[in-house]
């Protein structure tokens, strides 16, 4: 009993081609930069859109399968959905955005807006069954979004963005609350986000989607453990460079090598903090083994530290403190080496 | 001059050249006729003849006559009800020539200071009881056009044709029960070619312009009531010498033999 | 709603034929008032004839927009949210009465409602109803030269509307006739109301369409607009003028309304 969707559409741009599953009660957040196809996928799983290809089921039903002919309409999936901007239909009162699903499915005004306003209730917003979608805040809208797309039960529930209306003030509460009512809930949840903090504290797991493709998935703290990709490493705040191992060693494909602190064998990933990196006028004596002329591309404030992005053999992301900027005296265009120590690498295969 | 005002004074002047162009055109013309024709040659330029509706097709072939005759003129018609005809000139409009279906309605424009000399009657009209083809209706006389299951068109009260069948339906005693009633005898001359008007009083002459799509059934008061048409030059025509060649064209010949093909009785 | 008031000058060249064209679009208004015979008007207005052509008019405007919204509403949503084919060839046939002369519609009317027409003809043979020279012909022409006003206002309507609204209603279980109806609807209202206001100034105003098809005839057929082209061509230049205005305040009336709408929702 669970979402297994393998889905595959051309539209414009993108070409989506991906699989995935969520378990029931489970939250799985769908992460992936602007234009990676994310809620494209959730359109077609929604039924929005219908499938090129592929195949999604739903606790055992077929919703799609175009070469079968198979394409479930929306308002027969038990698939439920709350978008970024909520989407509350304006000219209904509170109680009945979330009495509408149960109304449309034919159950009496009394009974619907009676079991509404028990959601409403158990969604903390009690007393505002009269107000107006407009007059609500962002997080009650969100509230109201989610207990309407639950009132009917759906096997599904899909979130699009669902913080990004927030401002950041109220983005911490909101997402707690969101996870907890989410909890609370027995079918399967997909999330979409660009937001890596989101995506982490939502989701039992993280699936990576890139240019239409799954390039990454796993639970929270594997993804941000060990990315996978340019985009992953840079959202999670870690250099990753790829090689092939041999040994105690690692060679990158522009010749450079680098020492690992355990063995390892064919390609592999390279990831280690920008912190661990220390920048140097000329080559250090010390215990680190990995040491590389670099030459300064940018630097930039980044917290109480400075950022500095150094191109060379081996690009690295370094964080360092403004009083080193100055005692080094950095500036783009300038000479350094950098270091790191192989114990401060981690390397896993690719 | 910059570019931007010499592009405005094009269009200004462009502007005025519309909006003054008819009146432009028609006193070059009357200035031509004046100056460079001597008063016996042959009139030219523009005359413009407002006429009664039931004279649209005898008029035309009149002007299609006179072209032979004068080929430098040229006759443009406006064709209506003629009590609107009227209420244009007085408000103003450029015409020479104005031919009614009545002196009525002469007699206002007359009034109206707008005719030079005295109106001249150069044809006269009686009602049909017009019916379409086969006579779906059964009409049989004036009678009919009380029955309120028959659809009865006549013309407005106000209009010479409207007036007319009134002063005809008083002499026989007859109470309509007209479904419409037109402005314009021509449209409800139509009702009946289409078989939407199962009868209508129209002049005769309208009755046989529309040939064989309609019939008509003798009525034999029709006999007492005769329009007469009238027609004037205009006192300020821009054209007074083509205004006056046409309207002896429409008193005289080839005038009378046209009229009275098409049904008119001529004085 | 702006709020720039730095440079107000006009250029000439844009001022003179912009005064020009204000000219020639107010100033006939501006001579019916001025010839408007003002002693007589209580007298003229409160005349049977223009009473009686009065309540026909509004009774048909208004009978003739129930009848655009019911069946103009649902062409207006097939033409904005349904792919079917054919599409824009049924987008230039609904909207051809814009540009069509209204008396070659009244022209057309009767050749396809007339006794001897298309339908008509099967109506008076079969049931012995015909349709000229009755109110329900003054109607059927101002559907046919207003709806299009409706149709064109609320197609506007429907596109810029935000489908997703739809999609989560669908989601939420919803048959597309329920989210048509409690969701679609309310969310274009303003421009279904603007389509219908529009619809029933036009209604109001058609005369062409109207007097070669339903004929002119007092109490039946004989709205405002005939009643004052029969009392121009009856010479009676008075009468037409205080109609004229009448129609005219009316128009200005519903137009000014509607710019303020518009405008208060920009």
């Amino acid at each position: 009993m669970s979402l297994d969707a393998d889905l595959t559409l051309r539209r414009g741009d993108l070409e989506l081609r991906a699989g995935f599953a969520v378990a029931p009660g489970e939250v799985v957040a769908l992460l992936g930069p602007n234009g990676a196809g994310k809620s494209t996928a959730l359109q077609l799983l929604a039924g929005i859109l219908p499938l090129d290809a592929g195949r999604v089921e739903l606790d055992g039903v077929t919703l799609d399968d175009p070469a079968a002919g198979v394409h479930v309409r929306p308002r027969d999936r038990r698939v439920g959905m709350v978008v970024q901007d909520y989407l509350l239909f304006p000219k209904m009162s509170v109680l009945e955005n979330v009495a509408f699903g149960l109304r449309s499915r034919g159950l009496p005004r009394d009974r619907a807006r009676a079991e509404a306003r028990d959601w409403l209730v158990r969604m903390g917003l009690d007393g505002y069954e009269r107000r107006r979608p407009g007059e609500l805040s962002g997080g009650q809208a969100q509230r109201v979004a989610l207990a309407r797309a639950l009132i009917v039960e759906p096997r599904l529930l899909l979130l699009d963005e669902p913080l990004a209306a927030l401002d950041a003030g109220t983005r911490p509460a909101v997402r707690a609350e969101l996870r907890r009512h989410l909890g609370g809930y027995d079918g399967c949840t997909l999330v979409v986000t660009h937001d890596p903090l989101e995506a982490m504290v939502l989701g039992d797991r993280v699936v990576v989607l890139e240019r239409g493709r799954v390039v990454q998935h796993g639970e929270p703290a594997e993804v941000a453990r060990r990315p996978r990709t340019d985009y992953v490493a840079r959202l999670v705040g870690l250099n990753l460079l790829t090689g092939t191992a041999s040994g105690r060693t690692a060679q990158l494909p522009s010749g450079a090598v680098v020492a690992l602190a355990h063995d390892a064998t064919g390609p592999v990933h390279i990831a280690f903090p920008p912190v661990a990196v220390t920048l140097s006028p000329r080559r250090p004596d010390g215990s680190a083994r990995n040491a590389w002329p670099l030459v300064i591309a940018d630097l930039e404030a980044h917290g109480d530290l400075v950022r500095v992005t150094a191109d060379g053999a081996v690009p690295v992301l370094a964080d360092v403190t403004p009083l080193a900027v100055a005692d080094l005296g950095l500036e783009p265009g300038g000479q350094v080496w950098a270091s790191v120590k192989a114990s401060e690498i981690s390397v896993y295969p690719a | 001059m910059s570019r931007a005002r010499l592009a405005f004074a094009v269009t200004a002047a462009a502007l005025l050249t519309v909006a003054c162009g008819g009146d432009d055109g028609d006193d070059a013309a009357a200035g031509a006729a004046s100056t460079t024709a001597p008063a016996d040659d042959a009139p030219s330029g523009t005359v413009t003849v407002l006429a009664a509706a039931s004279l649209t097709e005898s008029f035309e072939t009149l002007s299609d006559q006179l072209r032979a005759t004068y080929p430098d003129l040229e006759i443009v018609y406006s064709f209506g009800p003629s009590s609107g005809l009227v209420e244009q000139l007085l408000a103003g409009a450029p015409a020479d020539v104005l031919a009614t279906a009545d002196t009525k309605t002469m007699d206002e424009a007359v009034a109206g200071g707008v005719v030079d000399g005295e109106p001249r009657i150069f044809a006269r009209n009686t009602l049909a009881l017009a019916v379409p083809a086969g006579n779906p209706g059964d009409v049989t006389g004036l009678a009919d056009l009380a029955n309120p299951d028959l659809r009865i068109a006549i013309c407005e009260p106000q209009v010479p044709c409207g007036g007319a069948a009134q002063r005809l339906l008083d002499a026989a005693g007859v109470t309509a029960a007209p479904d419409t009633l037109t402005t314009d005898v021509k449209e409800a001359a139509s009702l009946v070619a289409l078989g939407e008007a199962d009868a209508a009083l129209i002049y005769l002459t309208d009755a046989a312009a529309e040939g064989d799509a309609v019939e008509t059934i003798d009525v034999p008061e029709s006999e007492q009531v005769v329009n007469d048409y009238p027609v004037a030059v205009l006192t300020d025509a821009p054209n007074p010498d083509g205004a006056w060649a046409v309207a002896d064209a429409i008193t005289g010949e080839p005038g009378r033999s046209i009229l009275g093909e098409a049904g008119f009785l001529t004085p | 709603m702006s709020r720039r008031t730095a440079d107000l000058r006009v250029p000439a060249a844009l001022l003179i034929p912009a005064a020009l064209g204000v000219a020639i679009l107010v100033l006939p208004m501006v001579g019916l008032i001025a010839r408007a015979p003002w002693g007589d008007l209580p007298s003229i207005l409160t005349s049977d004839e223009v009473l009686t052509a009065l309540r026909l008019s509004l009774v048909t405007a208004t009978v003739a927009t129930g009848v655009a919204l019911v069946c103009g509403v649902p062409i207006a949503w097939l033409l904005a949210r349904t792919a079917l084919p054919g599409r824009s060839v049924l987008r230039g046939l609904v909207t051809v009465p814009l540009v069509l002369p209204p008396v070659v519609g009244g022209v057309a009317l009767l050749m396809v409602f007339g006794r001897r027409g298309l339908v008509g003809g099967w109506l008076y043979d079969t049931f012995g109803v015909s349709l000229p020279f009755t109110t329900e012909a003054v109607v059927l022409a101002q559907v046919f030269v207003a709806m299009p006003f409706l149709i064109v206002a609320v197609e506007g309507a429907l596109r810029t509307a935000d489908r997703r609204y739809e999609d989560v209603a669908a989601t939420l279980g919803a048959t597309s006739w329920t989210t048509f109806r409690r969701v679609t609807l309310p969310a274009v209202m303003p421009g279904v109301l603007a389509g219908a206001v529009l619809c029933w100034a036009r209604a109001l105003g058609e005369f062409g369409a109207t007097v070669t098809f339903a004929g002119s005839f007092p109490g039946t057929t004989r709205t405002l607009p005939l009643e004052a082209y029969v009392a121009i061509n009856a010479g009676d230049s008075d009468v037409a003028i205080v109609l004229s205005l009448l129609m005219i305040a009316v128009s200005v009336t519903i137009l000014i309304g509607l710019r303020e709408r518009w405008i208060g929702a920009a």
